[in-house]
């Protein structure tokens, strides 16, 4: 992960006018999400001989996304494991593993495919430690990317955040940053529940800054909290996964106007950090919540729904909104996929209703 | 006289006018020490003591029935060697289930037992078979039809018994039920038709990844057989060699479907096709033994998986609210409980072979309904777990202690009560 001259000088002025919040960072390194993935993955590998990949092109392809990248090269046949195009098959055979011993991680091309195999992440592994009254545990992570991405079309750009934050037993996490990813996925894979982790391929070759903490072998991130990325006072934006990156370009904007954002990166989908978002509204008053996702039971209606059922209902001085990409499958033609995923410019206008600053 | 005797120990079992393929034969071998027990039997009369004891360790030798094969070169052994204490536990454990389901099926009538309930009998010459040839090692994965398997892997009748009735004292507390039973080594008791295949592929693969050198037993019915994912586990254990036993019990009808109705191909020893396989009648426990220690021996020296198919019948229906009797004849049901009654083809041989006495058998059929009957009053009287334990294990590593009840106001707690027996 080293450096040129001048990708360290637009770092270190990076540093300088960026806001931050709770982690620190001291100026020098940038991170990919795949990079972090990349590093997650191999230096739980190193840590624990249990921990293998499979999944289709994980192995000589070096990943569809190259998230594994050198993995195969560096482990061999027995650890990372190229499967056939069977998700069903090598879901269920992941589970198993997990079930005899092994800790697999089990990559999906992409989540869309997943829904071939769901009966075994639901049925197979989170529901098994509840029914066999804690006999059997399944200590298996599901990985992949996860909702739209570009010009894919309908069948691919499907956002399963809500389906598997929906059942108890799985642990979800939708990581953002760079920090996220590694932190999450590491903490997934060491995590003895079945954990589902939501990537984003866009956000594979986002580079972020990240401190030496990042980069040690034992950084992890709990399951289970969110992140404040900005602090603010007027209105809260929560969000996971790419949504967060529009929600802090939207705040950056609505600050040159006197509006100060505070935003959440859920980082976790189940167990939400409700606590956080609680805490959140009741000092801003005001809740927009934005993902990409569909919105009918989606990530935002469950948010909207605890914080009605929470003390920070009486804390509101608006409705809470939800910004989500359309209620459409995905049309493939540019202007239409563009117009069915939140922009900054419609979070920025949500944020105005919601403050009544436009009408 | 004496001829009579040295008859009564050499003369064939009178299995021969039941058996379902005719020319089949079963004889009983004599071993060497089989004369000294003529001896005694002559001398018998001018002894005091009229009881006759059997020689423990006795073994006698059986023929085993005719399999089939596919893409294979070497058969499972033709004979099988039993000993008078294998045969008095096989018996017993035959029995245990044949009265356990019984009473399974008597307390669903009752409404002690709620939702499903799939009965074993008629196929408890394949748990208890492949159990004998099993190694400590050894793990067995199936689908709904589990409560004899989860007895054969370990769980007493009482655990089983409680567990259908959803009581404490079940092996799962209550809180699986009849298609999710557990113990060690044993992965339930699973409810989706065919996905324990794929799952039991897997722990064949942990098998292998951790060099344990065991199997692992998948088991699925003639209906599951035909499901996808059972062909995607196929594939993936031989490209990887997995130690991985898949073995169809074929029934005969998946639900109410009979296999002519449901499979274009009902040779599912075969359909693995670049899967060897071999078709075993699942009637004969000493044939399905033979056959696993075979298939123990072939994925052991790493030759990769086998598919298995059992010829069975369950007496039952497909779970208690299916008489059985709207897709085939009673007829037909008897004739199998006549002639081809895993139990008594059992007790016919070892009775022939006197590796025991049919007193000991009957000794052994009180005992069993003894169990059973304290298994079913304790299914009855004991208490379902507390309200609170709905909020235990629902995570093995809990990050929320607050699990939401069905309205805001009234949360349970998330406990963690277990000990994990599967390894880690």
């Amino acid at each position: 992960m080293t450096l040129t001259a001048t990708r360290a000088a637009k770092h270190i002025s990076g540093v300088l006018t960026r806001s931050f919040s709770t982690t620190r960072v001291a100026a020098g390194t940038q991170l990919t999400v795949r990079d972090a993935l990349n590093s997650a993955l191999d230096e739980e590998m190193d840590r624990d001989e249990s921990v293998f990949l499979l999944g289709e092109e994980v192995a000589q392809y070096d990943g569809a996304y190259k998230v594994s990248r050198g993995l195969w090269k560096k482990y061999g046949d027995k650890r990372v494991i190229d499967t056939p195009i069977t998700e069903s098959g090598f879901a269920g055979i992941a589970v198993g593993a997990a079930m005899g011993g092994l800790r697999p991680v089990c990559e999906f091309m992409t989540f869309n495919f997943s829904m071939q195999a769901i009966d075994h992440v639901i049925n197979s592994a989170s529901k098994t430690f509840y029914m066999s009254a804690g006999l059997i545990h399944v200590p298996i992570v599901f990985r992949g990317p996860n909702g739209a991405a570009v010009g894919v079309g309908a069948q691919h750009s499907q956002c399963f955040g809500a389906w598997y934050s929906h059942c108890p037993g799985l642990k979800v996490v939708s990581p953002y940053s760079s920090e996220d990813a590694k932190g999450l996925l590491k903490a997934a894979i060491r995590d003895s529940d079945p954990v589902v982790v939501l990537e984003n391929e866009l956000l594979y070759g986002t580079a972020f800054d990240v401190s030496d903490e990042v980069l040690s072998k034992d950084f992890v991130i709990p399951i289970g909290k969110a992140k404040i990325e900005r602090a603010g006072h007027h209105i809260t934006l929560v969000a996971h996964s790419r949504a967060v990156l529009l929600a802090l370009e939207a705040a950056k904007a609505l600050a040159g106007e006197g509006v100060e954002c505070e935003v959440i990166n859920l980082r976790s989908l189940r167990p939400l950090d409700e606590r956080t978002i609680v805490d959140s509204v009741m000092k801003t008053r005001n809740l927009i919540t934005v993902e990409q996702g569909w919105p009918q039971c989606g990530i935002g209606a469950e948010i909207c729904a605890r914080i009605v059922e929470s003390p920070a209902f009486h804390y509101l001085e608006s409705p809470v909104i939800r910004v989500t990409g359309v209620d459409v499958p995905m049309p493939y033609a540019k202007s239409l996929e563009t117009a069915c995923i939140p922009q900054q410019h419609d979070i920025v206008k949500a944020v105005k209703k919601v403050l009544k600053i436009m009408k | 006289m004496l001829s009579k005797l040295v008859k009564s120990v050499l003369k064939p079992s009178q299995a021969n006018m039941y058996s379902a393929w005719p020319g089949a034969r079963r004889t009983a071998t004599l071993m060497w020490s089989d004369f000294w027990e003529l001896s005694m039997r002559l001398l018998s009369p001018f002894m005091t003591s009229s009881v006759r004891n059997i020689t423990a360790g006795k073994t006698a030798t059986f023929e085993t029935r005719p399999y089939k094969l596919h893409k294979l070169d070497e058969a499972p052994s033709a004979t099988s060697s039993c000993t008078r204490e294998e045969a008095l536990l096989y018996y017993k454990q035959m029995q245990v289930i044949r009265r356990l389901e019984s009473a399974s099926g008597n307390l669903y009538k009752e409404k002690a037992i709620r939702g499903f309930c799939h009965l074993y009998s008629g196929q408890e010459a394949i748990c208890v078979g492949i159990k004998a040839a099993l190694r400590p090692q050894d793990a067995v994965i199936t689908a709904y039809r589990d409560h004899g398997w989860a007895y054969v892997m370990g769980c007493s009748v009482t655990s089983i018994l409680a567990e259908l009735t959803g009581r404490a004292q079940g092996m799962v507390r209550g809180k699986g039920g009849s298609m999710h039973m557990y113990t060690k080594n044993f992965y339930g008791g699973n409810g989706i038709v065919g996905a324990q295949v794929p799952v039991g592929a897997g722990v064949a693969l942990a098998n292998k990844y951790l060099g344990n050198g065991g199997i692992c037993v998948a088991l699925y019915g003639d209906g599951a057989a035909n499901q996808g994912q059972v062909f995607e586990a196929y594939n993936i254990a031989k490209l990887m060699d997995l130690p991985s036993v898949f073995i169809c019990e074929n029934n005969g009808y998946g639900m109410g479907t009979s296999v002519a109705r449901a499979s274009a191909s009902t040779n599912y020893y075969t359909r693995g096709d670049y899967v060897p396989g071999i078709w075993i009648d699942g009637m004969d426990l000493l044939s399905v033994k033979e056959a696993l220690k075979y298939c123990i021996d072939y994925c052991g020296s790493g030759k990769g998986p086998l598919v298995l198919e059992v010829a069975t019948y369950r007496y039952s229906g497909h779970s208690m609210s299916d008489p059985g009797t709207s897709y085939r004849t009673r007829d037909e049901i008897q004739e199998v409980r006549q002639t081809r009654d895993p139990i008594m083809l059992l007790k016919e041989n070892i009775l022939a072979a006197e590796l025991v006495t049919p007193d000991e058998l009957k000794k052994i059929d009180s005992e069993v309904r003894k169990e059973v009957d304290e298994g079913v009053k304790i299914a009855k009287s004991d208490k379902e777990i507390a309200i609170q334990e709905l909020a235990a294990d629902v995570y093995s590593e809990p990050l929320e202690t607050v699990i939401r009840g069905t309205t805001p106001f009234d949360p349970y707690t998330h406990m963690r009560l277990s000990k994990i027996i599967n390894p880690h």
